[in-house]
């Protein structure tokens, strides 16, 4: 009988603690942050324009933006290299750049071509804000953004020469890229279906 | 030594490894193998074991150091607060890929594949891929955030970050490029396995399951993505699906028990297991829960596939399944014609473990099953080998790896036809050495 009691205590401690375990929330440290921080950060733009700023930027003040500040990495016309070719299409071959194939053999990353390739103009401008010139990210002005955007967007004869972006118009530029686009994601013959949403 | 009988289970002189290793054999290959280090120490090997005999006899009043190398008769030096590997090993180190453009502080370092031994990579070796350069970041002031369709938006610092509990896992990590010289040149070019297949390594990786963060954040239902952002110049940002953060991915903090280095995102990177190198974001910043993804600039371009009709496809994630022999592999030189040799090699998956992989010393007419050396882990770098005895001849060594679910590798032309003649993402075809007569070891399209 005495055992029985001692039994039965220990198992409503038991009981107990666990209740008590139960009650005891999961770790959160988190902070709670600001409008204002999360205003300060939040620089990603999307393809319909979600979170473009205020500003408007013409071709032409991107032609001379892009002889100063692009071309020494870009080339004079965006195609030269070294780094990622900003205009024409894609590929090894082209008749109206014969010389490409030879620039490739220097540099493989020139088969690909941001006017070709690239599904939304709006990436333009989210890239060149947050990582252009390379040697000082970040030092552009949102309409020297959208100067440059638009200049690369008249290289690929997307945009007339006279032409002005800001946030309405950016978005409205079609792509080239976009009706080649087809989504790796969800995956067709995925192992793992039910993480495919 | 009492010499066994040896069962061949293919063509070109593949052994049943289960006879080498009774025969003895086994045990005297680390002194055959010159160029190709293998680890069978501690045998009974003979030839090491006899001295010269040519050296004069020793007096027994002459000290006995009389004929010991300097080391043996000096006291050692001092060790250092950090470890480094001995100055004799200074030949294995990362190599920069000068095909990138350099300007741009975009660079591409290879691990040197093929002189690890066992499936963890060395931090210091590890490779690393940057497109902005290493940020130099103080861990006091860097904050990790969490915002967009969540319920309370939240920032982090990193004393607050280690109090969390956190978990392990040894996983592979690649770059979708990895491997892309054999993707889009249209000759085999003769370099290295540290060359051709340098963009892979495997680490024990530690931090927080993202899925906690998420949670404590409070994702909102019409949440689908996440887009993720490093804190380094160029921002480098890629979008993700919630699906998978939720499942398995991790804020990673440690790397082989200690700290990340710098170059692989100190002090914290996204960890996606089995998933492209480029969406483990390194110096990790910012996580912004959204509905959709952001197509940012690498998931617009460099990071895309262009299939064979012109389509290009976006979002390719898994890793899949892929092997290599790394000895021997291209430029080494076996150092003798009809002698034994181990086949060694590496197998991943991005979709889980490795179930089993293949070797054919006959350039692909006849296979044998390959030894997996445990442990086999899930989305983890698996060691595999298989005795060889080369005949002398030229021949053809492939490996082909098969995991959990099924899914194997193609050929080289396989894969060719469902890509452009330019992509060279992804590329995870069955990995051709040829073996010359002269021992030379050759990158080669089977």
């Amino acid at each position: 009988m005495r055992k029985f009691n001692v039994l039965a205590v220990a198992l409503g401690w038991v009981a107990l603690m666990n209740l008590a375990w139960a009650q005891i929330p999961a770790p959160s440290f988190g902070v709670p942050l600001s409008d204002a921080e999360i205003k300060q950060f939040s620089i990603t733009v999307f393809p319909d324009g979600r979170n473009l700023p205020e500003g408007r930027g013409s071709v032409s003040q991107g032609r001379t933006l892009f002889q100063n500040q692009c071309a020494v990495c870009h080339g004079a016309n965006g195609i030269e290299g070294p780094s990622a070719r900003l205009a024409g299409s894609d590929g090894f071959f082209s008749i109206s750049d014969p010389l490409r194939f030879m620039r490739i053999r220097k540099y493989p990353l020139l088969v690909l071509s941001v006017g070709a390739q690239w599904p939304y103009a709006t990436s333009i401008f989210d890239y060149v804000r947050r990582a252009m010139p390379h040697y000082a990210p970040k030092s552009l002005k949102n309409e020297e953004v959208y100067a440059l955007t638009a200049y690369i967007l008249h290289l690929n004869e997307l945009l007339a020469k006279d032409a002005v972006l800001d946030r309405d118009t950016l978005p409205t530029v079609v792509m080239p890229g976009l009706s080649r686009t087809v989504s790796g994601w969800p995956e067709k013959n995925s192992p793992n279906p039910e993480m495919a949403q | 030594m009492k010499k066994a009988a040896l069962d061949f289970v293919a063509g070109g002189g593949l052994i049943e490894r289960r006879s080498f290793l009774r025969s003895g054999l086994g045990f005297t290959v680390a002194s055959m193998m010159g160029a190709l280090p293998v680890a069978h120490a501690g045998a009974a090997t003979p030839g090491v074991a006899a001295q010269p005999s040519s050296r004069p006899v020793t007096p027994l009043d002459h000290p006995i150091g009389a004929q010991l190398p300097a080391w043996m008769k000096t006291a050692g030096g001092a060790d250092v607060a950090y470890g480094m590997p001995s100055p004799h090993e200074k030949l294995v180190v990362r190599k920069a890929k000068e095909d990138a453009p350099q300007n741009a502080g975009f660079a591409v370092w290879h691990t040197p594949i093929e002189t690890q031994r066992g499936i963890v990579t060395p931090s210091g070796l590890h490779f690393s891929v940057h497109h902005n350069g290493i940020p130099d970041i103080d861990p006091q002031r860097h904050q990790l955030i969490i915002h967009g369709l969540v319920e309370r938006p939240l920032r982090f610092d990193m004393e607050r970050l280690l109090r969390y509990p956190m978990i392990s896992n040894i996983q592979f990590l690649e770059c979708s490029g990895n491997t892309a010289a054999n993707a889009m040149s249209p000759f085999a070019r003769d370099d290295s396995c540290q060359d051709l297949f340098g963009q892979v390594s495997c680490a024990e990786w530690t931090g927080i399951p993202l899925s906690t963060l998420l949670r404590e954040a409070g994702v909102k239902s019409s949440a689908k993505w996440v887009i993720a952002e490093g804190a380094d110049g160029g921002s480098h940002t890629r979008s993700l699906p919630l699906s998978k953060l939720m499942d398995d991915a991790i804020i990673a903090i440690y790397q082989n028990g200690e700290r990340l280095r710098a170059s692989q995102g100190y002090p914290m990177r996204l960890f996606v297991p089995g998933w492209e190198g480029n969406v483990n974001v390194k110096w990790l910043h910012r996580l912004e829960v959204t509905d959709g993804p952001a197509h940012t600039k690498d998931e617009s371009g460099l990071y895309s596939e262009v299939l064979s009709n012109g389509d290009i496809e976006r979002f390719t994630f898994h890793m899949d399944v892929k092997s290599v022999i790394t000895h021997p592999s291209g430029n080494q030189v076996l150092p003798e014609a009809k002698g034994f040799y181990e086949i060694s090699g590496l197998a991943w998956s991005g979709y889980g473990k490795i179930r089993k992989v293949e070797v054919s010393a006959d350039n692909g007419k006849t296979w044998a099953g390959a030894r997996l050396h445990g442990p086999v882990l899930d989305k983890a770098l698996t060691r595999f080998s298989i005795p060889w005895r080369w005949d002398g001849s030229s021949t053809t060594l492939l490996s082909r790896a098969t995991d959990e679910h099924g899914r194997t590798q193609l050929n080289r032309n396989q894969w060719k036809r469902k890509y452009a003649m330019h992509s060279f993402n992804h590329y995870n075809a069955v990995q051709a050495w040829k073996i010359n007569r002269n021992g030379k070891v050759e990158n080669t399209y089977a």
